[in-house]
């Protein structure tokens, strides 16, 4: 089974299991995870706070079970571990807690606050030398909130080459379409507007496109990259796909077992 | 000696860019207010202005941390502590990191830009967050070894300075410690227990109790969060009585820590002075801590109140 297909069929047990959780934005920002550990982020899963390592914020917390999956098959945790998500005494929380889960880099939940954190991260990395990439993973509603525009002046006032955002542009969020409860767009010229490169993805779950994306956006200099990726929330499990009330809703015993039916079917 | 606990601050902060390569220092455009400016002159490439912009501020040094940098995030504390209140809760405190935010202008000794620019909250909000520790300096000496004593000290931090110049309390020997209140004068029949600019008052208080027959002890308890419970108890023990004073809301603020630790360890008559639940307005720094109430006059009169 391809490393996309074990990840989602982890979100969908893991969410099962807990019995609540977030699958829509899980499964749509799975590939673009998948990408970025599998493809390109150079970390070591025997030392998790070595200090050369590229990093990720999930600023878009909520998809933290597309996180731990690809944590836990990169050998961060052992995959049977992802079962105890949000479960007391878990090191598995139900948003990224970097102090008890091996691989997380930021503590994160509360959107609009993560790219604020991977400046910080790329400063640090100049000041020290180091060449490591910062990947922030965003929501698109998570555009919304006004940190987000603070620290994409910030990236592009101090060139931050060594930020990648990802902006999962699945066009949904809790209350509805985003261009129903607050428009966004248009994303990709907003973040050309602050000074950002900017690279546009029709496709965000084509792996080779994201691949692709992501090899030019570190060809970057002086500037940071926002890779906007056209998504589909719910992404591989037929009856979520596209479905905004399946932003929060955790599958039942049944409806899990149809949706690994058809993560098989990929 | 006549100098503001800010200048100290940057005095300390430039001071530390000289000896602790870790450190680097962000400020909101208010660097010269918040005297980071004299860091960032000297180390250009540690210290980052983020523009009228807290909430990146605070994330950005939260990022910085992460990889083992001592950010210094300072602003007026109205908009560091208020404006980034959930950027400090969700970005430092709840992972635990070690950053310092440093609230400048407090209270209303801020002065003429008036109640919107006076914090009278923070410390009351910033005692609220878990891992959140909160130092509130007496004066130019203890402001300098707040300063490196928090850059040594690893995990959330709020130091509380402010713009008016108020007089030295402290010898230049005088040895801080982060975790310890700070008994600046003992006596017998009541205990004041102040913070920041408040305790030269105290001070002046106790020496006109002295002279009305009344023996204070003065405590400098410029470390609210966690507050040294044990020096407290002590000091109700043998007084009994205990006055509060600090330049900032009396919900939740000091007084409010202090009568909290002392219901559960030896509960005693608490009176605290602060701001009585309303917000600043507009006038001369120190014309404005007498129109609140916030002078040895009004120690005097709470003090002889709980001695009668």
């Amino acid at each position: 089974m391809s490393i996309t297909k074990r990840m989602r069929a982890h979100i969908v047990r893991m969410l099962a299991e807990a019995g609540s959780g977030h699958p829509g934005g899980s499964l749509s920002a799975t590939d673009i995870i998948a990408t970025l550990y599998f493809g390109h982020m150079r970390v070591d899963p025997d030392n998790p706070r070595w200090e050369d390592r590229d990093r990720l914020v999930l600023c878009k917390g909520h998809a933290a079970p597309a996180l731990y999956a690809a944590l836990a098959i990169r050998g961060f945790f052992p995959e049977e571990e992802l079962l105890t998500v949000r479960k007391l005494g878990s090191r598995l929380q139900g948003h990224p807690c970097m102090n008890t889960t091996p691989g997380v880099d930021m503590s994160t939940g509360s959107l609009g606050q993560g790219l604020s954190v991977a400046n910080g991260m790329a400063l640090a990395g100049r000041l020290d030398g180091r060449d490591y990439y910062v990947y922030a993973v965003m929501g698109d509603g998570e555009l919304q909130e006004g940190q987000v525009w603070e620290a994409a002046m910030s990236a592009a006032h101090y060139g931050l080459d060594h930020v990648v955002a990802f902006v999962d542009h699945n066009g949904l969020q809790i209350d509805g379409a985003n261009d129903d409860v607050m428009r966004v767009g248009p994303i990709a010229d907003k973040f050309r507007a602050f000074g950002w490169n900017v690279i546009e993805l029709a496709d965000g779950h084509d792996l080779e496109a994201l691949d692709d994306a992501v090899v030019r956006a570190k060809a970057s200099v002086g500037r940071p990259t926002a890779i906007v990726c056209e998504t589909v929330k719910g992404k591989g499990v037929s009856f979520m796909e596209n479905e905004v009330d399946w932003h929060g809703v955790a599958p039942t015993r049944e409806q899990a077992a149809a949706a690994l039916a058809d993560i098989e079917a990929l | 000696m006549n100098s503001a606990t800010r200048e100290a601050y940057g005095a300390a902060l430039a001071e530390l860019g000289r000896t602790n390569p870790d450190v680097v220092a962000l400020d909101a455009d208010l660097a010269g207010s918040t005297k980071s400016a004299t860091f960032g002159a000297e180390n250009p490439g540690r210290f980052f202005d983020m523009g009228i912009a807290e909430a990146d501020m605070v994330g950005t040094a939260a990022g910085l941390a992460t990889c083992g940098k001592v950010p210094f995030a300072s602003s007026f504390a109205v908009f560091c502590t208020g404006r980034a209140f959930e950027q400090i809760r969700n970005s430092v405190c709840n992972p635990n990191l070690n950053v310092t935010v440093v609230g400048s202008h407090a209270g209303p000794s801020c002065g003429e830009d008036g109640s919107s620019h006076q914090a009278v909250e923070d410390i009351a909000i910033m005692r609220s967050l878990p891992n959140m520790c909160v130092v509130v300096p007496a004066d130019d000496v203890e402001a300098r070894l707040a300063t490196i004593a928090l850059a040594e000290h690893v995990g959330p931090a709020y130091l509380r300075v402010a713009r008016l110049a108020s007089p030295t309390v402290h010898d230049e020997d005088y040895e801080f410690d982060l975790l310890r209140g700070d008994l600046l004068r003992d006596g017998d029949d009541v205990t004041v227990v102040a913070c920041g600019m408040m305790v030269p008052r105290a001070l002046e208080a106790a020496e006109r109790l002295e002279a009305e027959g009344v023996s204070a002890q003065v405590v400098n308890m410029h470390t609210i969060k966690p507050i040294d419970a044990d020096l407290l108890e002590e000091c109700a023990r043998k007084t009994g009585k205990v006055v509060t004073i600090e330049e900032g809301t009396i919900v939740g603020g000091l007084g409010t820590a202090v009568a909290e630790a002392l219901s559960e360890r030896y509960p005693v008559p608490v009176r605290r002075i602060g701001m009585p639940d309303v917000f600043g307005t507009s006038g001369g720094g120190a014309e404005l801590l007498d129109h609140f109430g916030l002078n040895a006059s009004h120690i005097v009169e709470v003090a002889h109140e709980l001695c009668q």
